[in-house]
């Protein structure tokens, strides 16, 4: 529906400067304030039309909101397309981390596993792109179930880098679900 | 065949109304211009002041002021500070303002004015209809459709208690617009139709800083940030506090109490604030009861005094900086607005942060006006080709398990924006589910705003987990929540009741705009009544004293029994209550007095021309 509003073929790579000038356009036409004179359910109808396109934006022009959104609409479950659980490489630096946190919130060692993590991010975002266009030329379902699982570890560093710059002294497994 | 058809088919006239804390005003599109009408009083301003005269009579704006000092208790200013909120949310705005909260506040906050009680919504009413009147007396017709601008961080219940406040006061409320955007919107119309620009909007009682991003008659917001609970009358406050000090030290006097001597020299306060943006010093003068107070205050002590509060708005700029994804270098220009932005230390700090020189060639004051103008003209269809997006302030949550906040639609989203979430029953025959929306960024429910509590209703009853009911959240092009609930299964809509956290049940509005229509006419005349006596007083001075001039000794004796005729018979009216008797009256001394206003005048000259005083 987000790919349709917006006059796109579903793809996960996307051209970010075409995506805001189909935005403007769509915008241009759809805006509520110029339907303000037609009767109620023509008025209705644009609310509608005008929110699901600005939900389209926001959610397609971000890339991982994309992904996620494209991985449920290929059926793979919202709940499920978030892990709570350590991925077993991460293991021993969460270890490490926990401990250098515990004895304080800041200094050259949370400093240095900052820029590990920070690392293995854009690691995880070039393997993403890679994926991305792969999936765009063959739809493989494998590929959705790959990107699936960088998501999650991506989103499990982003928690890891979240902590050492908030310098937050706990890492319970709660705190990590979101 | 030369004949002109006339279609009777022109639309409806929309006007455009900034609701302001300190001032309000009202605007419309004369052709492609956007203009601030002018009130009959000849002011442009509207002041927010309401006053109920021991008669019973509602007056409003510059009328109204005098009642501040004659009639503190019967009047109220800064209502704004009181729209959509709660008894606890208002406790450090009692101390410092003179709300008289009315027992049996505890849903809805109630005012008094002398022995009647009115809700915010209706306080602001009066200030909107007196707009309605002075457009309607400008542009004759009848006006029933209106924009009105709102703080950009104001929450959905104070947008709903606004737009309550438009239906009490019999206006069609089209948009709700947000202050910073409506400036833009003007800015953007008069100076700039391409680029980057911050809006940076202190008025009264409210904060807002908007980045917005504009490419050909487009107006994106990229992010809006603020604070509803700092403005102008915080540093009169601060003023104010340091006079009563001073008072209380040498007068050995605790005026706080007094609402005449506050309102006194509240304005006397004031004064002194506005002067200090283009003098390096002035004195506070105050006279009381026969005692004088004097304090000098210079531009250095005074900023001294405000710097936090001008830090205070850094702070939401710094901020929004992020959010919109920009630097300061990103930023091409920033408009000011509000009457604050007048001080040089708010006009230097702006400047320090985003490292450029503020716009302050539009009049602060009116700006916004002018952009609620061109909005109304865009729903009118009159202004073609500008297109608005906006975003909403704050993020729409609801609470989950364990008293936790699930974020539906984050902060700087474009709106209309809308998110869908499936709710199911946790016990077997479940029939309702309660759904609390709150507003704000924190993780806690408890430390968000609370919104409304959503009830689901004439759920079919089954076992615990297998309803699954669509509710989709809706933020309107006014930023305000729609909330509508569907069964996945059979796909029929669901009832959804709603209990506001805060403000007026559909109900509760209705009967007040009933209320309103009853007392309309009465209203209406009480304040005419008010107005016509105010001018009578303000003539018969100006009569007595030109009576003490010279030029009065050069008129013929009939033409001075024509002026003493006029004079008495003005007197004798003034005591009744017919305004248009009074007004007819006050015309008769007008001209009676021309003649002699010409003389004076011609006396003044000449005396000037021979360098003495006469």
């Amino acid at each position: 529906m987000y790919f349709e509003v917006l006059e796109l073929a579903p793809a996960l790579s996307l051209d970010s400067a075409d995506l805001d000038k189909r935005f403007y356009r769509l915008s241009r036409k759809y805006h509520p304030d110029l339907f303000s004179r037609r009767p109620a359910a023509e008025q209705q109808e644009a609310l509608d039309r005008s929110a699901l396109l600005n939900d389209a934006y926001r959610t397609l022009k971000d890339p991982i909101k994309r992904a996620l959104y494209v991985l449920k609409q290929e059926g793979f479950e919202a709940d499920e397309s978030v892990s709570k659980e350590v991925p077993p490489e991460l293991l021993e630096e969460v270890f490490e981390l926990n401990m250098a946190l515990e004895e304080s919130s800041e200094g050259p060692e949370i400093d240095a596993a900052r820029k590990k993590f920070e690392g293995m991010r854009n690691e995880i975002d070039g393997e993403m792109r890679t994926a991305f266009a792969e999936w765009d030329g063959s739809h493989r379902r494998e590929t959705l179930t790959q990107i699936r699982s960088l998501l999650n570890r991506r989103k499990y560093l982003t928690n890891l880098i979240e902590k050492t710059t908030l310098g937050k002294t706990t890492l319970s497994e709660n705190s990590v679900s979101n | 065949m030369f004949q002109i058809e006339f279609e009777d088919n022109t639309p409806d006239r929309v006007v455009g109304i900034d609701l302001g804390t300190t001032n309000s005003l009202v605007a419309w599109m004369n052709l492609l211009r956007p203009e601030v009408i002018t009130g009959q009083d000849g002011e442009k301003l509207v002041p927010s002041i309401v006053s109920l005269t021991p008669e019973g009579a509602l007056i409003v704006g510059n009328a109204a002021r005098g009642e501040l000092i004659n009639h503190p208790e019967r009047t109220i200013y800064s209502v704004k500070r009181l729209m959509g909120r709660g008894l606890g949310d208002i406790t450090e705005e009692v101390k410092l303002f003179p709300f008289r909260i009315a027992s049996g506040s505890e849903s809805v906050i109630q005012v008094e004015l002398g022995e009647k009680t009115f809700t915010p919504p209706q306080i602001s009413a009066f200030i909107l209809k007196q707009l309605k009147r002075n457009a309607e007396a400008a542009l004759g017709g009848t006006i029933t459709k209106a924009v009105i601008t709102v703080p950009a961080y104001f929450n959905d219940a104070q947008r709903q208690a606004t737009r309550d406040a438009g239906r009490i006061a019999g206006l069609d409320v089209l948009r709700l617009v947000n202050e910073p955007t409506a400036a833009a919107l003007a800015y953007g119309l008069e100076k700039r139709q391409e680029g980057t620009i911050a809006v940076y909007d202190l008025g009264g009682g409210t904060f807002d800083i908007s980045i917005l991003r504009l490419h050909e008659g487009l107006f994106e917001v990229l992010a809006t940030n603020g604070d509803t609970h700092l403005g102008g009358d915080d540093i009169d406050n601060r003023l104010m506090k340091i006079a009563l000090e001073d008072l209380q030290t040498e007068w050995g006097e605790d005026l706080s109490h007094s609402g005449e001597a506050i309102q006194t020299l509240r304005r006397e306060v004031i004064r002194a604030k506005e002067a200090l943006s283009f003098e390096e010093a002035v004195t506070i003068d105050f006279n009381w009861k026969g005692k004088h107070y004097q304090r000098r205050i210079t531009r250095e002590i005074f900023e001294g005094l405000i710097r936090d509060i001008v830090d205070r708005t850094l702070g939401p700029c710094r901020n929004c900086l992020k959010d919109a994804g920009v630097t300061p270098a990103d930023i091409d220009e920033v408009v000011m607005v509000g009457g604050s932005t007048r001080i040089p230390l708010v006009r230097s700090a702006v400047e320090v942060l985003f490292r450029t020189r503020p716009h302050t060639e539009i009049n602060p004051d009116e700006v916004v006006a002018l952009g609620a103008a061109v909005q109304a003209g865009i729903l009118a269809g009159t202004v073609e080709n500008q297109v608005l997006l906006d975003v909403t302030p704050l993020s729409l949550g609801i609470e989950t398990y364990g008293g936790i906040v699930s974020k539906i639609i984050h902060r700087n989203s474009t709106i209309p924006a809308s998110a869908r979430e499936t709710f199911t029953t946790g016990v077997d025959g479940q029939r309702n589910v309660l759904i609390h929306v709150v507003q704000g960024e924190r993780e806690l429910a408890q430390d968000n705003r609370s919104l409304a509590r959503f009830d689901l209703k004439g759920i079919a009853p089954m076992p615990a987990g297998t309803a699954r009911i669509e509710v989709r959240f809706l933020i309107d092009a006014n930023g305000i929540l729609n909330v509508t609930a569907r069964d996945e299964r059979t796909g029929v809509e669901h009832s959804v009741e709603v209990k506001p956290s805060y403000g007026l049940t559909d109900e509760q509005v209705e009967a007040m705009i009933e209320a309103s229509i009853d007392h309309a006419e009465d209203d209406f005349r009480a304040a005419q009544l008010v107005e016509a006596r105010s001018s009578a007083e303000t003539i018969l001075t100006a009569a007595a004293k030109a009576k003490n001039n010279a030029a009065y000794g050069v008129l013929d004796s009939a033409e001075r029994g024509r002026i003493e005729t006029a004079m008495a018979e003005l007197r004798t009216e003034m005591n009744g209550d017919d305004p248009h008797a009074i007004s007819a009256k006050v015309e008769l001394l007008n001209q009676a007095t021309q003649h002699l206003a010409e003389t004076i005048m011609n006396f003044a000259l000449k005396g000037m021309l021979k360098g003495t005083r006469l």
